[in-house]
């Protein structure tokens, strides 16, 4: 058969593949932590300065 | 067998680079720019803690329109030398994640402007990423040469949603500065598409030097050149600001014609390195730059008494 022909991705590949695919996936979320983070650190920024101009604080 | 191996294919999941290039950080620089000389030269003062979240709601708004713009010209950027590195046309990213990317900054940044900072801003926030992202790439670039002119308002918004931001309202100053912005970007724009005109032809975009030639491009680089001049001078003119910014948008605007004179007069030959319109260009950026800098230096000098 034709399909057969093109051998399916040799299993030696995919440790690697599969290793490149972690690290990108690591780095994601990596960056998306910090804008997290970094949104709570703002938020909580803004509701302090909110409320001291409301004499709150 | 091939039948027991999984027939999906691995996909690399897009770098996060990639997305933080889809918002263009280098035309958000000059948006954070011109934002803050807006908020900066605004008569009122903001909460510092205020303003750095309205600038950033800007910039997040800019990179959001710009994510969305690259999203639905995805395949016209493929067929351009100079954006076919972009992320989507070189197929480092789905069409989807570039979409859901651009909503998601866009609401996300009107929806923080609006409660942190001011609804009137946030309006004009929206209406500045509706602007570019629809008026601008869907409905008119595609359509008229005139798409820089009108594409012009989206990058104008800046220093007047800065000012919104610090004021709560608008009124003719910051109205003055939307202006500035939109008489400098045909000049600008049309020095760099000159420069790279067998681009834009190639993907069907019309492009002023396309459509209506060189000459006539030429002729209008000069003339929108001429007319931002008493635009740029019209803060200092009513009385909005002092003598420092009126005698250096006098120089800047002298020099801005000083630098499309050439441009507005010759013809390119054959094998051109087309020097004064790369000169052009690169000048209107440190123009507009030097020009806001100065509003900003202007209104400090007042408030230190010195004029």
């Amino acid at each position: 058969m034709m399909t057969d022909d093109t051998p399916p991705e040799k299993p030696a590949d995919i440790p690697v593949d599969m290793e490149a695919f972690r690290a990108r996936q690591r780095s994601r979320n990596r960056a998306l932590g910090l804008v997290l983070a970094a949104l709570v650190v703002l938020f909580f920024a803004i509701t302090i300065v909110k409320m001291k101009a409301k004499g709150h604080l | 067998m091939s039948a027991m191996v999984d027939p999906t294919p691995l996909v690399m999941p897009t770098d996060w680079r990639d997305f933080f290039a889809l918002t263009k950080p280098r035309v958000m620089s000059l948006v954070i720019f011109t934002g803050l000389c807006g908020m900066l030269a605004a008569p009122v003062s903001i909460n510092p803690v205020l303003g750095f979240v309205a600038i950033l709601c800007i910039a997040v708004g800019a990179g959001g329109a710009a994510a969305l713009n690259q999203w639905w010209e995805a395949d016209i950027d493929a067929g351009m030398k100079r954006t076919q590195a972009r992320p989507l046309p070189a197929g480092r990213m789905d069409r989807t994640s570039a979409r859901d990317f651009g909503f998601a900054l866009s609401g996300g940044s009107v929806m923080v402007m609006g409660l942190a900072i001011d609804w009137l801003a946030a309006t004009l926030l929206a209406v500045s990423i509706f602007y570019y992202a629809w008026v601008y790439t869907v409905w008119l670039k595609p359509r008229t040469p005139q798409n820089i002119v009108i594409g012009g308002g989206a990058g104008a918004f800046p220093p007047l949603i800065g000012w919104v931001a610090a004021t709560g309202h608008v009124t003719l100053m910051p109205v003055l500065l939307f202006a500035i912005i939109f008489v400098w970007t045909p000049p600008h724009f049309w020095a760099l598409a000159l420069f790279v005109q067998t681009d834009y032809a190639k993907v069907g975009i019309p492009m002023m030097p396309v459509v209506a030639g060189e000459a006539a491009t030429r002729r209008q680089i000069l003339a929108y050149a001429v007319l931002l001049l008493p635009i740029a001078l019209a803060p200092w003119l009513i009385g909005a600001t002092g003598i420092v910014y009126g005698v250096s948008a006098l120089v800047l605007g002298l020099a801005f014609i000083a630098f499309s004179l050439p441009v507005g007069t010759r013809r390119a030959v054959e094998g051109d390195r087309m020097k004064p319109e790369k000169r052009l260009f690169g000048f209107s950026i440190l123009y507009l730059f030097a020009l806001f800098g100065m509003l900003v230096a202007d209104r400090f000098a007042s408030l230190a008494g010195l004029q």
